[in-house]
């Protein structure tokens, strides 16, 4: 049994030894003539660009180097599972040669692409070539044991040297069959190990701070989505305020103004007026009310996102059932965020699924709130321009969490959103 | 009959003071905060509490987990809960255990001083007071999703609302200005067109009402 784990395990290595052999060879004998003309074409390229030409033929060579830099990047990704981030500045759709030139030449991203080119023909050429020579050169040890160092000696006292084996006879012929399988073993350890290397380098010379970069990007966008959201909020609030609640008091205040005078020679009136008055406060408190449920719903202050959610569902006129396995509570802006968003989801599926039943399920596992919303409606909602789901994607996105949407025509619709997030 | 006060905001408070010692009843106690309010219930038992969810030092829903809490201590005392918003959710906590001496109603319903006494008195008597809002809620939500409801008339639909809110053949007959036969008449047809048992106990009409409203949760 644990042998044959152990046959298994061993085949399963000399494999993956050997194709990355072939795939270190295949990258050497390719990278060096495309890494050394691309870094000879781009240099020649740079240097003619104050006689102008090189504002013609630099963007198309950096293309090409961003390409070839693209093929390493995926290959390090699908080979070895090493990823290398790419952050390229966007480049506007119709700019002249000259904007065209110095944009890339001023983008990091694109300097790092060009400086990996020498890298890549001189340590990642090394690092490339290495697992092949390690898996080729001990077959050569093990075929010169078996026999084939007759040929390569010509004539006694002839001397073929195999590393530093000086092969002569049988005797040293065996000798350097046992290097080979030092070599063998070598390889068998250090292959994977080696061609991870190569990739690595790569990432350590295009990779530099594109992560940062791609990551202050995303910041940067996310926060002009809240600071918009906000403030249109603010609108909002301020526009129901002034034309509800502020409009009702001066009414009532007006009203109360009549009364006093009324009040002696008009009783009737007056008592008219007075029940006017009091409807208009309770219509103000209404308003209030509402928007206040708008801003931040009084359950969610007094019990917390899986109550308010369940107060929400009680509301919806389709039967909603809830599972909430929240074993604390989260920050109140991200307790916010995602109670709007399910209001959203939730309404959403009301409104345009068709379905006559609705499932909500939140849960908190590996620091993330995951919430869950299917319905058993008709499905082919998508998350695109206009729709309310592109609005709960950004509401989400401030707070890095993420919305994933899989309805297929004909249902159901399962709506997924996660927040990484602490409870406390 | 000896009431507890609960609410936060001097003002209300004053004011629900000043009302409810017109009305004729005694303040036992007016207090601000939620361990006041168990202290006072613990200690005075009053006939009747009347009480704001959202009290210090939480200002979360401290007053409705107090009255649960006291409730629990002291099967069916009466508790009125009064909030800025009413929720269906914390209608069910309250309604749960069955034993009625309930009520919950928007702070709004105290402009109408004498209905609102008329809900204390109710609760104190062991009846209940739901906020039309809450029974509101309840209809619409379930007549868009089953036919009973869609069957009465809206004559009876008002009539169910009303009663919903605890209130008795009497006081709806009053409320919508007809004699208490024709209240009567309604309620039974209502109760046949929804497959419920008649019964002349105000509390068991509401909880029937919303127990049947509530089957499907």
């Amino acid at each position: 049994m644990n042998t044959d784990i152990t046959r298994g395990t061993v085949r399963a290595r000399a494999k993956e030894v050997l194709l990355d052999a072939v795939r270190g060879l295949t990258l050497a004998v390719a990278v060096l003539p495309l890494g050394v003309a691309f870094l000879v074409l781009t240099l020649l390229s740079v240097a003619f660009v104050p006689l102008g030409i090189g504002l013609f033929t630099t963007p198309a060579i950096l293309t090409g180097v961003r390409a070839l830099a693209d093929v390493h990047r995926r290959l390090a990704e699908e080979w070895c599972g090493v990823r290398i981030p790419a952050a390229y500045r966007p480049m506007p759709a119709k700019a002249n040669p000259w904007t065209r030139t110095f944009r890339l030449l001023g983008d990091p991203q694109v300097r790092r692409d060009v400086l990996w080119l020498p890298v890549s023909v001189t340590a990642g050429f090394v690092t490339a070539l290495l697992p092949a020579l390690l898996v080729f050169y001990p077959v050569e040890g093990f075929l010169l044991a078996a026999g084939l160092w007759r040929p390569y000696v010509s004539g006694a006292g002839g001397t073929y040297w195999y590393a530093f084996v000086p092969v002569s006879d049988q005797t040293s012929a065996f000798g350097a069959g046992g290097l080979a399988a030092v070599l063998a073993v070598v390889a068998y350890r250090f292959v994977p190990r080696t061609m991870k290397a190569h990739f690595k380098l790569g990432r350590a010379v295009l990779g530099g701070d594109a992560e940062l970069t791609e990551r202050v990007r995303v910041l940067t966008e996310t926060r002009r989505d809240a600071v918009d959201t906000s403030a249109a909020e603010l609108r909002r609030i301020e526009r129901d305020l002034h034309d509800g609640a502020q409009a009702r008091l001066v009414a009532m205040g007006m009203d109360l103004g009549t009364i006093e005078m009324l009040v002696e020679h008009d009783p009737a009136q007056a008592k008219q007026l007075l029940a006017q008055a009091r409807r208009n406060s309770a219509e103000a408190l209404e308003e209030l009310r509402d928007l206040v449920r708008g801003i931040h719903p009084p359950v969610l202050a007094e019990r917390g996102l899986g109550d308010a959610v369940r107060a929400l569902a009680l509301r919806l006129p389709l039967p909603t059932e809830v599972t909430v396995e929240l074993p604390g509570r989260a920050d109140a802006p991200v307790e916010s965020a995602a109670y709007f968003a399910v209001s959203e989801v939730l309404t959403n599926a009301v409104k345009h699924s068709g379905a006559d039943r609705i499932w909500a399920d939140l849960h908190h596992t590996d620091g993330r709130l995951r919430i869950t919303v299917t319905d058993n409606g008709k499905g082919g909602a998508a998350v695109g321009a206009g729709s309310g789901l592109a609005g709960v994607e950004r509401r989400l996105g401030t707070f890095d969490g993420v919305l994933a949407v899989s309805s297929p025509a004909g249902g159901p619709t399962m709506v997924t959103m996660e927040i990484p997030c602490v409870l406390s | 009959m000896r009431v507890v006060v609960a609410e936060d905001l001097f003002l209300l408070r004053d004011g629900l003071v000043r009302m409810l010692t017109a009305f004729g009843f005694e303040i036992a106690a007016a207090v601000e905060s939620g361990p006041e309010l168990a202290h006072a219930l613990a200690e005075l038992e009053p006939d009747v509490a009347v009480v704001d969810v959202r009290l210090p030092p939480t200002h979360t829903d401290e007053g409705l987990q107090c009255a649960l809490a006291a409730r629990r201590a002291r099967p069916g005392l009466p508790v009125l809960v009064l909030s800025q918003h009413v929720e269906q959710l914390y209608a069910r906590e309250l309604l749960a255990d069955g034993t009625g001496g309930i009520g919950y109603l928007l702070k709004d319903r105290v402009f109408d001083a004498e209905q609102f006494v008329d809900a204390v008195r109710r609760v104190a008597a062991g009846g209940t007071a739901m906020d039309p809002q809450v029974i509101q809620q309840l209809l619409s939500r379930r007549s868009a999703e089953d036919r009973p409801l869609g069957r009465l008339t809206p004559r009876e639909r008002e009539v169910l609302e009303l009663m919903a809110q605890g209130r008795s053949n009497a006081g709806i007959a009053a409320q919508l200005v007809v004699t208490e036969r024709a209240i009567a008449k309604h309620t039974s047809n209502i109760f046949a067109k929804l497959g419920l048992e008649v019964s002349d106990d105000d509390n068991r009409r509401v909880l029937a009402v919303l127990a049947h409203l509530d089957q499907d949760r």
